[in-house]
């Protein structure tokens, strides 16, 4: 199932007396092709969740629409729609046991979807089966721990052979180990299941690590969307690059003039087919190779060692924000007593955007 | 004792005293009175000790008409306000608008005198010489004969008070339910939504199941407050409730207290014990049945 | 095509199935709110009719045209309306006002003083809560009478103070209060007393006003304990009041004048549930029941 959404738009009504509407969603314009995993990412408050309830039916659009493949859903309430939902909570009914709750949306079949008791209860092993908790179909909601509660909300919303699975915040729940074989885990059912696929997270790595394709998202409009390696890689303005990666990527205030991009008035790449201009630099923290003869000369503040890698804080005039953080193989001397460090760049790691509207700018850096 | 336990204490002391006086010894004392035979309250002396007193409520003609006619109360009112609190409160809590205004509305019976509220339904059901009454109106304009619910057959009389009764009972409810529905967990009424689970099985496999903790400390009181009845019948019926065929147990028990002839405080201890004793054996049942069917 | 369609007809009878739902959830609700609204309009309406209109319809009018405020000057004189008032409210100040003290000093023993016995105390004081009043009311009859105080306000007033539930409420609150205030003002060496005063009283009087509120509906409603204590019109208080007006006063049939009468009495209540409808609504779904 390819899901389009055509300028879409939430509006919700502002709280109290002369308070302004809020726009949750704002003309958000995409299509996500059948069969992904796709990530919806963006800070809290920037929408996610509110596209997903209208892509679910559970919030009605203010304007534009969503369509299911060439069925224009947007009038459709949610009951209707066949979607399957992982709520953030989990949603799991406390008085049934997971076999009941797993029972429990296919019991609302109709007509001649309806099943026979013992198909639906083969259905409801099967879905146990794929995310392993078959073993725990007499137990309540409570007596199972946060990973189990998330396999039973996953089960129960797969049974019914939804068209298309959404998940809101799956792993927020859950602690960090338990976080990472989770994710694992939706991929590897995802992949199983071929269901066209809708998470939510605010996390970046989570998004990245699993999805197919990431969504990114900031004040209700759609910043950029494509495959995550290509939107770490060339990401659409400031924003989406400060989003993605962590550490976090680097800025500096820069400016090209002459064919060179300059730093603190030092010239550091050379930018060809750039109009002078200022601009800001973004160099990802693995853009950073510590060299004797390099161009970039950096204060030195601290030698982070963590095992596989090594952690440098430094600090440059024209920087943004309080330090830099640079990532070097562990293999990579680092004086770490000396005052300043020089660091030759990757260019393809070193990212120019407009001062004006922040968009990114092309450029041939070398 | 230190000085700091002694504080304690002396804190406590104002409560312990009215406590002490006014509820640990006249529990004591009740079981005492309950069965002393004979006793006199004028020179309170007392023949001898046995069952007597129980035997006498229990052979008491207008002891076991307050019996019947509480039990009656109890079996009507309890299910129909319960029911209909339930329908009400699941209203309120599916309309966008008013539900404010509603809800203060619904609980304003909660804060009004029972005595005179009840003058009122009185006057409405009363079938005088000068006026057949506003309720006898409505009966008639659907082609009905006029009857007297305040002095008429007996029937009618118990339709009134339970009629009454039910008016009385329900803000509690009602707001008691309010609370409880709104504090279910919205996302449980959306995933059932997104499953395309029809309204009447969201009530009855998911509503009706969370809140049944709720709809059991209902019944358990309602069945409590049911079984001691009595300002409603009197705001109805007015005092002499034996005449009026209308009295119940705890109207019993008071009657007994304060009689003309000087009071029966024997009588009066046994007819409460025995309440007691009914309300104790319904309470546990009700809360061995809801061990049962309350799920969490 | 044909799918586009089936889904608009989807639609339609979503919406269409909405909005019958909800004008039968109005009517319904609206009908309810009618049932308990009529006594009250049932009850002015009659006590601003005439004596002689009222007993001039034979099919009882649902308005009137010639309304009269002289049931309202007949009810004050005619009966001791007046006195039933001012008892009712003296009944009512001095029993909530003893019962917040004992209160306040019962819960604060429970939630911050240490004392041997005092869990043993508790227990005692929450098995206290399921004795029905029905079961002490009798001996309490007795004493009260023994004490030869029937008639007078301390018989009514001395039985009507404890109420263990509002120990119990007010305790729960107290607890709540952190811990290192008490051990801050300890420090300043503040006595008990005044922490009770300074602190814990005000940080708590939300509760207090709630607990305030649900007695004072409590006191100014009673019935059964004044009808037993009192037989002389001079110690009435409402209730009682009402239940004479209606069995003696007025003459029997003078029914806007006994309706008028009614007004007089549920107002008061009735302004101080409008004012303070939130907390008493809040404090009644915290575990009151009807007194």
């Amino acid at each position: 199932m390819k899901i389009v959404l055509e300028h879409l738009t939430k509006v919700f009504p502002g709280r109290g007396k002369n308070a302004p509407d809020v726009i949750a969603v704002n003309d958000l314009t995409f299509e996500i092709p059948d069969g992904k995993l796709v990530g919806l990412l963006g800070p809290s408050g920037c929408g996610k969740s509110t596209v997903l309830n209208l892509v679910s039916g559970l919030l009605k659009a203010s304007d534009g629409k969503v369509f299911f493949d060439d069925d224009d859903v947007t009038g459709i309430p949610a009951e209707y729609r066949g979607v399957g939902v992982v709520f953030q909570n989990y949603a799991l009914y406390p008085h049934l046991t997971v076999e009941k709750n797993i029972l429990f949306p296919m019991e609302n079949f109709k007509g001649e979807k309806r099943l026979s008791k013992q198909a639906m209860l083969e259905r409801a092993h099967q879905a146990a089966k794929l995310v392993q908790i078959d073993g725990l179909m007499d137990r309540k909601p409570a007596e199972l721990s946060g990973g189990q509660q998330q396999r039973v909300a996953i089960a129960r919303a797969l049974v019914k052979q939804p068209r298309v699975l959404l998940m809101d915040e799956p792993l927020s729940n859950l602690d960090a180990r338990l976080r990472l074989q989770t994710r694992e885990e939706i991929r590897r059912i995802q992949r199983e299941t071929k269901i066209t696929t809708v998470f939510v997270t605010h996390d970046q790595e989570e998004a990245m690590s699993i999805s197919d394709l990431i969504v990114v998202m900031k004040d209700g409009i759609l910043q950029q969307l494509g495959k995550p390696q290509e939107v770490y890689d060339s990401p659409a303005n400031l924003f989406v690059a400060r989003f993605l990666g962590t550490p976090p990527i680097n800025v500096f205030h820069g400016r090209v003039e002459g064919g060179k991009l300059l730093l603190d008035g030092q010239a550091v790449l050379k930018a060809k087919r750039v109009p002078d201009q200022d601009v800001y630099v973004a160099i990802r923290p693995e853009g950073f190779i510590p060299q004797k003869d390099g161009a970039l000369q950096c204060g030195l503040k601290a030698v982070e060692v963590m095992g596989r890698d090594v952690s440098v804080v430094a600090d440059h005039p024209a920087m943004e924000g309080e330090q830099i953080r640079a990532i070097i193989p562990s293999t990579t001397r680092v004086d770490d007593g000396a005052e300043t460090i020089r660091f030759a760049l990757h260019p393809e790691k070193v990212l120019l955007f407009s001062k004006s509207d922040e968009t990114r700018i092309s450029a041939a850096l070398k | 004792m230190d000085n700091r336990s002694m504080k304690g204490w002396l804190y406590l002391l104002p409560a312990i005293l009215f406590l002490g006086v006014f509820m640990v010894y006249p529990l004591i004392d009740v079981y005492i009175y309950s069965f002393e035979e004979g006793y006199n309250s004028a020179s309170q002396t007392y023949y001898g000790v046995g069952t007597y007193n129980y035997s006498y409520v229990l052979h008491d003609p207008y002891f076991l008409q307050a019996v019947k006619n509480t039990l009656i109360l109890v079996c009507i009112t309890v299910p129909i306000s319960t029911g209909l609190s339930l329908l009400i409160s699941l209203g309120l809590s599916n309309i966008p608008r008013l539900r404010n205004l509603f809800q203060t509305v619904y609980f304003l019976p909660y804060v009004t005198n029972t005595l005179a509220v009840g003058l009122v339904f009185m006057i409405l059901f009363r079938k005088t010489p000068y006026t057949d009454g506003l309720a006898n109106l409505v009966i008639n304009f659907f082609g009905g004969e006029s009857i007297d619910f305040i002095d008429g057959p007996y029937w009618a009389k118990m339709l009134v008070l339970c009629l009454y009764t039910v008016w009385v009972v329900m803000p509690f409810k009602i707001l008691v339910l309010t609370s409880a529905l709104a504090s279910v967990d919205e996302t449980y009424y959306k995933a059932a939504r997104v499953d395309g689970t029809s309204s009447t099985r969201i009530f009855w496999k998911l509503t009706l199941p969370l809140i049944s903790p709720t709809m059991f400390y209902l019944i358990i009181t309602g069945f409590i407050g049911a079984f001691k009845a009595y300002s409603d019948a009197v705001a109805l019926f007015g005092t002499n409730l034996n005449a009026a065929e209308m009295n119940t147990i705890v109207g019993y028990v008071y009657d007994m207290l304060y009689g003309n002839s000087g009071g029966y405080p024997s009588y009066a201890s046994a007819a409460a014990i025995i309440l007691f004793a009914i309300v104790l054996t319904i309470t546990c049942i009700n809360l061995l049945v809801s061990k049962k069917h309350v799920h969490y | 095509m044909s799918k586009i369609m089936d889904f608009e007809k989807i639609e339609r009878g979503a919406r269409r199935t909405e909005r019958v739902r909800n004008v039968i959830i109005y009517a319904l609700l609206g009908l309810w709110a009618l049932v308990v609204l009529f006594p009250f309009y049932w009850m002015i309406l009659t006590s601003v009719k005439s004596y002689s209109a009222y007993n001039a319809e034979y099919i009882p009018q649902l308005f009137t045209l010639s309304p009269t405020l002289q049931n309202y000057a007949d009810a004050f004189t005619a009966v001791p309306l007046a006195r039933y008032f001012l008892n009712t409210l003296i009944f009512t100040v001095i029993t909530t006002a003893v019962m917040m003290i004992v209160t306040v000093l019962a819960a604060y023993a429970f939630a911050r003083l240490d004392f041997p016995g005092k869990n043993a105390a508790f227990v005692v004081f929450l098995s206290l809560m399921m004795i029905p009043n029905e079961l002490v009311i009798i001996t309490n009859f007795v004493t009260i009478t023994n004490m030869d105080l029937r008639n007078t306000f301390l018989g009514l007033i001395l039985p009507s103070i404890t109420s263990v539930f509002y120990i119990y409420l007010l305790k729960e609150n107290f607890a709540q209060v952190p811990d290192e205030l008490y051990y801050a003002a300890k420090v300043d060496a503040t006595s008990d007393m005044k922490y009770l005063r300074k602190v814990m009283i005000p940080i708590c009087r939300p509760t207090l006003v709630t607990i305030a509120i649900l007695k004072v509906i409590e006191c100014w409603n009673s019935y059964v304990w004044p009808r037993l204590i009192t037989d002389d019109p001079n110690y009435f208080l409402v209730s009682n009041g009402i239940q004479e007006i209606r069995e003696n006063g007025f003459g029997r049939e003078n029914i806007p004048a006994m309706m008028s009468a009614v007004v007089v009495i549920s107002v008061p209540l009735i302004l101080l549930f409008l004012i303070f409808h939130k907390k008493i609504m809040a404090g009644v779904a915290r575990g009151g029941t009807k007194g």
